[in-house]
Parts: structure tokens; sequence; C-alpha cells
């Protein structure tokens, strides 16, 4: 059984913050397939089309009949954990400090013999379920977890290195105003978060659901609003050194396209609220997450982002607005790169129209942000990095892996 | 023998004329005009360093700036109306220099508007005030002393789900002014030179209707009014010469006679509901 997580002390301030280090992350192109699968929580493995054998690891052709069309594919993910073994000793600078570490061996019901990263409740003999899992360099790794769910599994402490669990972390929902930021401030207080600080812009201006935020537990309303650099960076200066995740719910929402748009006044807003305003954010609280991504159990660990998922595929009817999406989706791929060192991951979250106002005229299906706000959670329990929220997005995904051109042509109606 | 001018300038260098400046500090979090948000909206003050003595200019520090026309204290030309759309001489940039110098008469309505946010000026209320201080003559400023400019943001802004609620004036009194007063224009410490309400006076806003369909203009976002006396003050506000502008933030400065000025009061600090003081 785990041991429950201890709400972690308040820092020493005589002791210097350790600099994260990363496990080895080279992966070979081939190898970046189980990458996509791990990243969306997904467990896959090569499996060859012409003999069915799957295999791990990956190579480039089938290692039973030599045929290059191995294909990753969605497997069954039971198997016993045949032997186990704890690593007292490493000459690795990352598994040195943490030391012991325990790996095994689990024998697919589906065929390979894989080495995987053990869960603590998964033990020698044992039946358990493999997961693929983002290590903190962001490579593809497998972690063996038990069978069935253990209480408090997600404390165990080789599983967190892998994931972004806000349980006594503290959190920065960036803009509490709207209906998505406080479903969020919601979910996170649920989650255990230690701190909820919710960003609120132009204060003077009265909100729904203000008092509603006050009374969540851990709540803590913050002057923030990303359109203005100096906010963002005050609220860095104060806070920066004590945020752990960062989910940035500030939206600019509006119908139609370029052409609709009669000027750039409204097209500006929009870039400067999602695109210049993720910029911001990032400058003002990036380096310090990215110094922090060890700093014990409630170490710096992820930077939210919950974009449209037409940021993947322009949507006219709200053009413009799929535009700037796919700016933040651009920028958000770059901070990853930028995290990675630090060991913080990027999370980008899509979606379809959101149950909210501003999509009032389009026709369900539509994410509720209460659903939004649990798919985040859980995928930060994960420690996933792209998620797709809801029947719309999931339906974009499986489109653009067949077909983009259609999809491109059906979405201008 | 000196000349008038120059009589002036040394007058205002011995401190016997006090310059009163009646400008807020243009600020990212002053609050701007609201509308619904499926329209078009006035962009705020915000501030982009370019560089402060650093890699991006070593020796040198200075900023970008973004501002709509009507954020801060501001000057209104009568182009900004559909109602002066058509005059002559009516943006920024084409009305003559002259017009920025203009005496004021100050209409001191504090203590009804500490008793009442929704304070209306009317007709009967400007008459009484003439009588104590004299008739409103042609070509002067009428500013509005609400000492809105002391309150929160929250407070200053009066917004509720029916909108704002904060002090102005009448339809009637505003076309009075302009038709049987002649004045230059029209001035508030207020959001906008209108009622907070004026949407629904008829016609809405009619500071603006009136003044700006006469070619009079209009100032808000004033502050430091507790400073002038009810008449003698004479206002300097040049907006920036912006091609084709219907307004533009500006510093607004009063010359006062210091004899004739009331003593300048300690201000309140401005409280900013749960907002922190700027570090810098």
């Amino acid at each position: 059984m785990t041991e429950p997580l201890a709400r972690p002390k308040r820092k020493n301030p005589l002791r210097r913050t350790r600099q994260p280090l990363l496990p080895q992350s080279v992966r070979s192109r081939t190898a970046h397939g189980l990458t996509a699968a791990a990243a969306q929580g997904r467990f896959e493995l090569q499996r060859c089309v012409d003999c069915a054998a799957v295999f791990y690891p990956p190579r480039d052709a089938c290692p039973r009949c030599l045929s290059p069309r191995v294909p990753f594919v969605p497997v069954d993910d039971r198997g016993t954990l045949a032997v186990e073994t704890t690593i007292h000793a490493s000459t690795d600078p990352y598994f040195r400090e943490r030391m012991p570490w325990r790996v095994g061996l689990v024998r697919l019901d589906c065929g390979p013999v894989v080495l995987a990263h053990l869960h603590g409740d998964a033990r020698e003999g044992d039946r358990v379920r493999l997961d693929l899992k983002l290590d903190k360099g962001g490579a593809p790794v497998l972690v063996a977890l038990p069978a069935k769910d253990t209480p408090h599994m997600t404390d165990d402490r080789q599983l967190r290195e892998m994931t972004c669990d806000p349980k006594f972390r503290r959190v920065l929902i960036t803009d509490g105003r709207n209906s998505v930021g406080q479903a969020m401030a919601k979910a996170f207080s649920d989650a255990g978060a230690a701190i909820v600080f919710v960003g609120v812009a132009d204060a003077w201006k009265p909100f729904a659901g203000q008092e509603m935020l006050r009374k969540l537990a851990g709540v803590e309303i913050v002057p923030l609003d990303l359109t203005d650099t100096e906010s963002v960076t005050e609220l860095a200066e104060q806070n920066g050194a004590r945020t752990d995740i960062i989910v940035n719910t500030a939206e600019h929402v509006r119908p139609g396209g370029i052409l609709q748009r009669h000027g750039l006044t409204v097209a500006r807003e929009e870039m400067d609220v999602r695109y210049f305003g993720l910029m911001r954010l990032a400058q003002a609280f990036g380096p310090a997450m990215r110094s922090r991504g060890a700093d014990g159990v409630n170490s710096a660990t992820a930077f939210v982002n919950l974009l449209s998922v037409y940021a993947l595929m322009n949507w006219p009817a709200y053009g413009a607005y799929s535009a700037t999406e796919a700016a933040c989706l651009s920028a958000a791929q770059c901070l990853r790169a930028e995290l990675r060192p630090g060991g913080v991951k990027v999370l980008n979250v899509f979606f379809g129209p959101l149950d909210t106002e501003w999509f009032q005229t389009v026709p369900p299906p539509k994410v509720a942000p209460e659903a939004l706000a649990r798919a985040v959670v859980q995928a930060l329990q994960r420690g996933l990095e792209d998620v797709f929220v809801g029947d719309i997005a999931e339906e974009v995904r499986a489109r653009l892996s067949v077909n983009p051109k259609a999809l491109e042509r059906e979405l201008a109606g | 023998m000196a000349s008038d001018l120059l009589r002036l300038v040394q007058r205002v260098a011995q401190g016997s004329i006090r310059v009163v400046d009646l400008t807020q500090t243009l600020t990212q979090e002053f609050p701007v005009i609201t509308l619904p948000p499926e329209l078009g909206q006035c962009a705020p003050f915000r501030i982009e360093e370019v560089s402060r003595y650093d890699e991006r200019g070593p020796a040198w520090y200075w900023n970008n700036i973004t501002v709509g026309e009507h954020c801060g204290t501001h000057f209104d030309a009568p182009i900004h109306w559909i109602s002066g759309k058509d005059l002559p001489h009516n943006s920024v940039d084409t009305i003559p220099p002259a017009k920025f110098i203009a005496p004021a008469s100050v209409i001191d309505c504090s203590r009804e508007c500490a008793a009442d946010p929704e304070f209306m000026l009317t007709v009967p209320f400007v008459e009484a005030w003439e009588k104590r201080h004299g008739r409103i003559a042609a070509g002067e400023w009428v500013l509005l002393r609400t000492d809105w400019s002391k309150k929160s943001y929250a407070d200053y802004a009066g917004l509720t789900e029916e909108g704002a609620h904060t002090p102005g004036p009448a339809p009637e009194v505003v076309r009075w002014l302009v038709e049987e007063r002649d004045v230059h224009g029209f001035g508030t410490e207020t959001i906008g030179t209108d009622y907070g309400q004026a949407q629904h006076f008829n016609p809405p806003y009619p500071a603006h209707f009136y003044m700006h369909g006469k070619g009079r203009y209009g100032l808000q976002c004033l502050t430091n009014l507790d400073q002038l006396p009810p008449k003698g003050a004479v206002i300097l506000a040049a907006p920036l010469k912006i091609k084709q502008g219907s307004g533009s933030p500006l510093r607004v400065l009063a010359l006062v006679e210091e004899a004739a000025s009331p003593p300048p009061s300690r201000r309140a600090s401005r409280g900013r509901g749960i907002s922190t003081g700027r570090s810098r």
C-alpha cells in the first residue's frame, strides 16, 4: 500500500534549491511512436501487420518476420511482473538522487517481455497494468501499475516523477472572471492543491461567480491582467517562486472569420489576451518554474494551455479565433521545448465549442467548463502532454490523422 | 513694463498664479468606458518597456505605449459623436488651437453626489449656482465637480447589472448650456461626460449629442477640481494632434489666481479593491 503523501514542510531557506536533472531522453525517430502515445495517454506498441507479432523496444522491422510494416497500435496493457529488482547505485546523475529505484521485467499478455519502472504496489509475481508515461525529460517510459487501483496510488514516489499531480501544489488560474476559470479553481481546490491563486483583472468590474470563487477552500484572489505586462510581472515577483502549476484560463472568443472582423481592433484583442498573454505569462513565470523542477514534493511541474481544437484546423465560423488559437499552439510547442530542461511539462488541452456564452448559437455537443476542468486535473494526475476533451475534439483529432484536406473543406461549410 | 504675456509667466513662476494639474496619471488599471462586449472597445492604456539601460538599449530607458483615444483624462472632439460628424474643424487636428485655452465655471455638486451617486445636474441647479457665483459666460468650460476622482475604482465606475451609476447632466441642462449659455464645452471627473445611465435618456448620451452636435468639446476623467474656484480659472487643454482624431488623452492644466483658489486639500489615497500597489 502506498504511504499517503505528507504535506510538504516549508522550505528551508538555508538550503540550496536542487537544480533539475533529467533522465536520459534520447530516442530514435521510430521510438517517438511511443512518445506520441504516451503524450495522449494511450498504451500502444508496435504490431507487425504481416505476422501480428507485438514487440518492444521499437524497431524499424519486425523481429520475427522482418516486415517493415510495423505501426504503433493500441494493445492489451495487462501482464505479469515476472521479476523485480531494486537499484541502489547508479552513475546516472538523475537516478543517483532518487535511489533506491525499483524496476522489473513484465511479461505482457500480448507477447513481449518489457523492462519497466515499478509502482510501489506492483510486486513480483503480481498481475499488473502497464502504462506509457513521459518521464521528467519528456521521453516515453513504461511503468508497471498494480492491476487494480490501490489507495493513494498516485502518491507513489516513482510515479510522481512522471506525473504533475496538483496535490499539495500551488496553482495559478490566470482568469477567474469566466466560467472556465471558476470551474478550474473548484477542480484544483477539490484535487488537494495547497493554494489556488486565481487571477482577476479589472476588479472594479463586477462578475458572476465572484462570491462562489471567494468561498472555495484554498483559493486566493490575486490581481492579474494578462494584457498588462506589468501586472503579470508584479504577480511573478510575488508568487513566481511558489507557483508549481499554471493553468491559463484567459479566453477571448468571438465568432466570425477574417472578413467579418471589420478592422483589427478585435483581432488585436484576441492576440493580446491569448498569444501575447501566453508570452507574458511564460516570460514572467517560466524561468523560475524551470529552475524549480526538482524542488521537492511541491516542485514546479506544469504549464497548462487551454486551446481550441480549431488551432489544428481553422473553423471559419470562428475563423479569426481559430487563427489566434493556432498561434497559441505554436507558442506552446516552443514553450514546451524551453521548459523541458527543468522537467516542467506543458500540457495542451484541446476542446471544441464550450458550453459558454460566446458559443451560445452553436448546437451541442459542447464541453461544459466543469468537464474541461476535470479533464485538466486528470491529465495532470496522469502526466499527459496532449489531451482532447469532448466528442468534437476527438473527432477533429481522428479526422486530421486520416484526411486533413477533407476536414478543411467540411469545416468551411 | 513687461507685456501681459510675460507678466503672466512671471506670476506663474512666482506662484501668484497657481498651476493645478487636472490630469489623472495614465495607468493600466484606471477604468475605461465599458460597452457591451460585442461592440468595439476602447483600448486601455498599456506600456511595454523597449529598453531600460540593458542589452536592448544600454544607455537609455523608453517605452512603447498603446492607448485608445478615450482613455484616462481625455478630450472629446465634436467628430466623436454622430451629431458632430459633419461640422467643420471637428477633429483634434483641425480644431483651431486658440480653442485649447478657455476659462471655466466650476459647478460644485460634490455634497449632492456624496448623498446620491446618481445625482443629476438640472437647469434649476445651475441657475441657483449662477445666483451665487454669476452667470456662466459664453465660451467657458463648464466643469462638474463631483469628487468622483477620489473614489475607489469600483465606486468610480459604479457598475451594477444595470450599468454605470455615476452622476452627470440631465438632457435639458446640456441643451440649455449650449443654446442659452453658449458654453465652450463640458468637463467631468467621471469616465464620460454623460450621466451613468444616460443610454436611457432621450436623446441617449445628451452631453455627447448636444455638445458635439454644436461643435463643443468634452473633458472627462478630470481630477483636482476641488482646487478650482467657481469662476476665474483658465483651462489649458490641448489634445494630441491625431489625424482625424476623435479625441485624445491629454494633460489638462488650470491656471488659478492664488487668492481665488481653495487651499489644496489632503487627498485620500485611492483604494484599489483587491489590487496591490504598483512597486515601480
